[in-house]
């Protein structure tokens, strides 16, 4: 018996990043075995599943040491005739990210308890398996096993807007599916001409193969699109506040809190060290998308009436933070982008959440139909404002640090941009007070909401463990930021090895160089 | 006493415990506050009361310790600091330690904002007894304290800024504390989106310090934004003390509600009367002040940004004095005198006497809560009437608070002896002194206005006759012995706090001023020019009659002779009009900002683009073109798992088999 034991704990601790990764497929499997009357089960089972997954990405997350290479590496054979191979890794970004989606996969599946009453079964299934998804994004390092995680994340997302969501959800997820649908259908070519080009489909050995700067040019414009639609981008974004607002609350929960950041992620894993001719090239249509996001996401947001597309805007602004940091190519920047993405994970989920509770309770999202509810329900308006607060930037809770990094580094290298973003600082403040003051303040509009209950163990069990997360990132963001210092050092070195041969641009470069490689860049080496 | 406390305590820990306290108390009441029933709640109120006041009292005497111990080292400057508690960030290019500081000027302004802060939450506790928000209340004046205290012994910018903001925070929630009307909700709205404008402009002056810190050279480890490292690389601002110098101090300008950023302070009056005394009156209204001196070897680098900061001080003190002639509501007369005040603060910063504008500020911190309190005294004894056009006489039936009010409005008005006097025209005569003279003639005139509104208002609410109903002026009383003593206490210490700043020419010893001055490198390098004792004491004679005739003349008017500014008024309509309408600043703002802000959001970015051109053409168009697209679409939503997976299996072999092939 013992035995038995020791090797599960031997192999457990040998492959536990693959472990954490699968353990949601493997429990959605075993949810649509369980009979789909006993729906008490099958949340339980979902919810104990989801939370073992929680606690193996955080122990995967306390067991990498930020040295800026991937850690706990595994690679097996998959199809070696076209040199796929299944090989997974993280360093601190990834891990990072891996725990909060996790998170954010537990906190969807326990505010689905009331709230998703049909097919409860499948709803599970779905959840689980996005979640297994997400978390193989971010820690595939075979490019193809990428992909394969990329589209898988899809599928699920695309039922749960449709199925469960709400007014013209079915609209709203075709829409979410042709948008993300035309940018994979580029991220697949481009993966598949890099990898023939490359001779595999390995991360770390596209790193080191010299892209031609016209493979580059191209090869990034294919990455690119792809993951500026997840990110979204400005332009690439109409899909966004739509998917949002229909999508149930976990639907909502993952998609803000997990599925943008793959774009985010992409770039920064992917498309930008990959490519630094293209990346020099770029720069400025980049930047200024990324601030053009900024401010135009908190204007878009400023005036919506539907408290939910009001998030999703508020997400357009801040993911245009994390793009302006992460085009900065700045070492702050880039950990106040990584730690951003984090951060409004954390923020975004957490107000989508208590969207999701005044929703089950007023059966409306519009801000119009609300109006004095902070009396009414008092400890949902503490929390909205805490959230609000947090994505606001006030020091001292999670998202301030993420901003102030991003600003600080893309101020040294990017002024002019820089100073243009800051005045998102003041934009967020606007509408985030205008949303609670109509909301939760002057007299009470509806006489019925004083019947209204106030927030439940179940909703308190999803929303504190939240808080204390923004409060101790905020507080004490070094805690993060030490584990991804190092990669996004890793990131910058290896985006701008163009710029630092060529400062003012590629002009001098002919399509057919190779790229100049600078000599002593610390490139992931195995 | 203290031999106890050294036992036990480090100097360090007792730093900390200056800040923690608060916080310790906002936590605790908060908590309560929120786990607590509303019908429960009232049960806590006594502990709300006692832990809401203990905790300020055990601040501002660990302040007393710190400034007794620290003042007993001699021949060394009475400075601390607590070292990093831990890192905020520690990353190679950047190292931001929470760590706090205590010298002369920390100290100066811990002692007022915890003392100060003490005595309003006394206060407090009889004027909001019988609100039903009283532990939410207590936990935020709590809250407050602990950030106000933080940003003024914070040891570098990042953990100022965190006090900084959080007052913000504090001062929104306050004044909408009563969030169930609208307006007062609004107002709070206001207060804290103004204020962002100015962070905004904070925060890139952080930007360009660490810019110029890390082309100094300066060693990261050292903390780019510690003031000390600051101050040590300080001579490496040059190139850009201008723009460093004016982007700090529009953060200034939002938080100490100057031209053009004022607004918000008016309308912030919505709040408790003892929230606009410590907030909007004593402290964080002065956080700009504080902030400006604490930096002052950034700013006396840069000729035309003190230039611009003693102009839009000046031009504050007199505009907002304008405003005070014409309002009727009691409070924003008040609120208008603030604004006005610390323009006078920033004319003195401006021309360079830091340590003065500090002076004034703390007296002013005195007198203005002073007022605030015997205000909120006299409107709770009319039931709430704010207008002063319908109060009056009030000092037979409230004797304490209205001779309090009048001690307040001396000092003001800047008559000697209240402290008022003394700080008003040390910056009056700095102004003079250093060759400023249109400055000087700005502050002169605002003087003579600052004396006619507040006896205006003296002599409007507490002299003459009641213009109340009959019924509501018998039941005018003296507030409750707990409320009447900060106040006693307040008028005590506007009485003598002038013997802080006795002028040499009076034969004094400028002991404050002398103190901080130890502190700021520009002002121990100025000798006081001996020769110029005569004229400063003739131009403290001629001030002193100016005021104090202005003052009878307000006094006079709004007590026997009420229908004569009417009659003047209707002379001069059109300016009067002008005047009572606030000059019509808000309303420009609204027209010329927000609504187009609004309009462009709505009609362009949302219904304009968003939905027509990128979703009606682009994507829809796209769609319909791509049948492709529509077919798969369709058949997914049938909602068959399978047929999904199917058409991405064949997509994926067919692309994986033209690889291979």
């Amino acid at each position: 018996m013992d035995t038995i034991l020791d090797t599960i704990a031997s192999i457990l601790s040998r492959h536990m990043l693959s472990a954490a990764i699968f353990l949601p497929l493997l429990a959605a499997l075993v949810t649509a075995a369980i009979p789909s009357r006993s729906e008490k089960a099958i949340r339980s089972f979902a919810l104990a599943a989801s939370l073992a997954t929680l606690a193996l990405c955080a122990i995967v997350f306390a067991r990498v040491k930020g040295t800026g290479e991937f850690e706990l590496m595994e690679t097996v054979s998959w199809m070696p005739s076209l040199g796929i191979r299944y090989r997974v890794g993280v360093d601190g970004a990834s891990a990072m990210l891996m725990l909060m989606t996790a998170l954010l996969g537990t906190a969807g599946i326990l505010a689905s308890w009331r709230e998703i009453a049909a097919r409860v079964s499948l709803f599970h299934v779905l959840i689980l398996i996005a979640e297994c998804s997400l978390l193989g994004v971010f820690a595939a390092i075979d490019m193809f096993l990428f992909f394969v995680f990329w589209e898988a994340v899809l599928v699920p997302m695309y039922f749960i807007i449709g199925i469960w969501g709400s007014g013209n959800s079915s609209a709203a997820a075709i829409k979410f599916v042709i948008f993300t649908m035309a940018g994979s259908v580029l991220l697949l070519i481009g993966i598949l001409y890099a990898g023939g080009a490359a001779g595999s489909f390995d991360l770390v050995e596209w790193l080191r193969h010299r892209f031609s700067a016209r493979e580059q040019l191209w090869l990034f414009a294919a990455f690119a699109i792809g993951f500026a639609v997840k990110v979204p981008i400005v332009g690439l974004h109409t899909w966004l506040p739509d998917a949002h607002s229909e999508a149930p609350t976990a639907g909502s929960v993952l998609l803000a809190g997990a599925l943008l950041k793959m774009g985010g992620y992409g770039f920064f894993r992917i498309a930008m060290p990959l490519f630094p001719v293209a990346v020099a090239q770029y720069a400025p249509i980049f930047l200024t998308l990324a601030v053009i996001g900024v401010i135009a996401g908190a204007l878009l947001a400023m005036v919506q009436t539907d408290l939910k597309r009001l998030i999703a805007y508020s997400s357009i602004s801040h993911m245009g933070f994390v793009m302006l940091g992460l085009w900065a190519l700045d070492g702050q920047a880039a950990a106040g982008a990584v730690l951003g993405m984090v951060n409004h994970g954390l923020v975004t989920g957490a107000l989508f959440l208590i969207a999701g509770m005044l929703y089950e309770r007023r059966k409306t999202r519009m801000i119009a139909d609300f109006g004095g509810s902070g009396r009414s329900m008092p400890m949902i308006a503490v929390a909205f404002v805490f959230m609000s607060l947090a994505s606001m930037g006030l020091p001292g809770l999670n998202w301030f640090a993420s901003e102030f990094l991003i600003l600080l580094g893309a101020f040294q290298t990017r002024t002019a941009f820089a100073a243009i973003a800051v005045t998102g600082v003041v934009l967020t403040a606007a509408y985030f007070l205008w949303a609670i003051q109509r909301i939760f303040m002057g007299p009470l509009a509806h006489e019925e909401e004083r019947k209204m209950w106030d927030l439940r163990a179940r909703e308190y069990a999803v929303l504190l463990p939240i808080a204390a997360l923004v409060i101790m990132i905020g507080v004490k963001p070094q805690a993060a930021l030490k584990k991804i210092w190092k990669p996004s050092e890793a990131f910058v070195s290896l985006s701008k090895r163009v710029e630092m041969i060529v400062p003012a641009g590629v002009s001098s470069l002919t399509p057919n160089d190779q790229i100049p490689m600078t000599n002593e860049i610390t490139i992931w080496n195995r | 006493m203290l031999d106890l406390i050294y036992q036990h305590i480090t100097l360090q820990g007792l730093i900390w415990l200056v800040p923690t306290l608060p916080l310790c108390g906002a936590a605790g009441i908060g908590l309560i506050a929120m786990f607590c029933a509303r019908s429960e709640g009232a049960k806590f109120r006594n502990f709300a009361s006692f832990a809401g006041c203990l905790m300020p009292a055990l601040s501002f005497a660990a302040c007393v310790v710190l400034f007794f111990t620290l003042t007993g080292f001699e021949a060394t400057e009475p400075s601390a600091i607590t070292g990093p508690l831990f890192r905020w960030a520690a990353l190679p290019t950047l190292f931001v330690d929470v760590g706090l500081k205590v010298d002369q000027l920390s100290l100066v302004m811990a002692l007022m904002v915890s003392g100060v802060g003490l005595l309003v939450h006394i206060y407090s506790v009889g004027y909001m007894w019988h609100d039903e928000g009283y532990l939410r209340y207590f936990a935020l004046l709590n809250l407050f304290l602990f950030f106000m205290l933080l940003l003024v012994l914070a040891d570098n910018l990042v953990v100022m800024f965190v006090g900084w903001e959080g007052v913000s925070l504090c001062s929104w929630l306050l004044i909408s504390f009563w969030f169930e009307d609208a307006a007062k909700a609004r107002a709070g709205a206001k207060a804290f989106i103004v204020n962002r404008i100015g962070d905004a402009g904070f925060l890139l002056g952080m930007f360009l310090i660490y810019g110029a810190m890390s082309a100094a050279g300066a060693p990261a480890e050292s903390g780019y934004f510690n003031f000390e490292s600051m101050q040590r690389y300080g001579i490496y601002f040059v190139p850009v003390a201008t723009a460093i110098s004016l982007l700090l101090f529009a953060g200034a300008i939002g938080k100490s509600a100057q031209i053009p950023l004022y607004v918000w302070l008016p309308d912030a009056m919505a709040g408790p009367t003892p929230v606009s005394a410590l907030i909007h009156a004593a402290t964080m209204v002065t956080a700009g002040v504080y902030m400006v001196v604490r930096l002052n070897f950034i700013f006396v680098l840069s000729p035309i940004a003190l230039e611009t900061i003693a102009v839009i001080g000046a031009a504050t003190a007199i505009f907002a004095a304008i405003l005070g002639l014409a309002e009727t509501d009691l409070k924003k007369i008040l609120a208008y005198s603030t604004i006005s005040q610390i323009g006078y603060m920033f004319l003195a910063v401006g021309v360079g006497a830091f340590t003065v504008a500090i002076f004034h500020l703390v007296t002013h911190a005195f007198f203005k809560s002073l007022l605030f309190l015997t205000a909120g005294s006299a409107i709770t004894a009319l039931s709430g009437e704010q207008d002063i056009r319908r109060m009056g006489g009030l000092k037979r039936r409230m004797p304490i608070t209205a001779w309090s009010f009048v001690m307040g409005s001396a000092a003001l008005a800047g008559i000697a002896p209240a402290s008022g006097f003394f700080s008003k025209d040390a910056i009056l005569w700095q102004a003079y002194e250093r060759g400023h003279g249109a400055l000087w003639a700005m502050g002169f005139l605002g003087a003579g206005l600052t004396a006619f509104y507040i006896f205006r208002a003296a002599g409007s609410v507490f002299f003459g006759e009641s213009a109340t109903s009959a019924e509501r002026y018998k039941r005018a009383a003296e507030p409750p012995f707990s409320m009447v003593v900060p106040i006693m206490l307040l008028a005590t210490l506007v009485a003598f706090a002038g013997i802080l700043g006795v002028p040499l020419a009076f034969g004094g010893s400028n002991m404050l001023c002398t103190w901080l001055g130890g502190l700021i490198p520009s002002e121990l390098s100025r000798a006081p020019s001996e020769g110029s004792r005569g004229v400063e004491i003739v131009l403290m004679a001629v001030t002193l009659l100016w005021s104090l005739h202005f003052s009878v003349l307000g006094w006079l008017i709004y007590a026997q002779k009420r229908d004569w500014p009417q009659r003047v008024a209707r002379r001069v309509a059109p300016l009067a009009r002008l005047v009572s309408k606030r000059f019509y600043v808000d309303e420009i703002y609204d027209r010329t900002i927000v609504r187009p802000l609004i309009w462009i959001s709505r009609k362009i970015l949302w219904q304009g683009i968003d939905d027509t051109v990128v979703d009606g053409i682009a994507v829809e168009g796209t769609a319909r073109a791509a049948g492709l697209f529509g077919a798969l679409a369709s058949a997914a939503e049938t909602g068959i798992l399978q047929h999904y997976l199917l058409y991405f299996l064949i997509g994926a072999v067919l692309i994986v088999g033209f690889v291979t092939l």
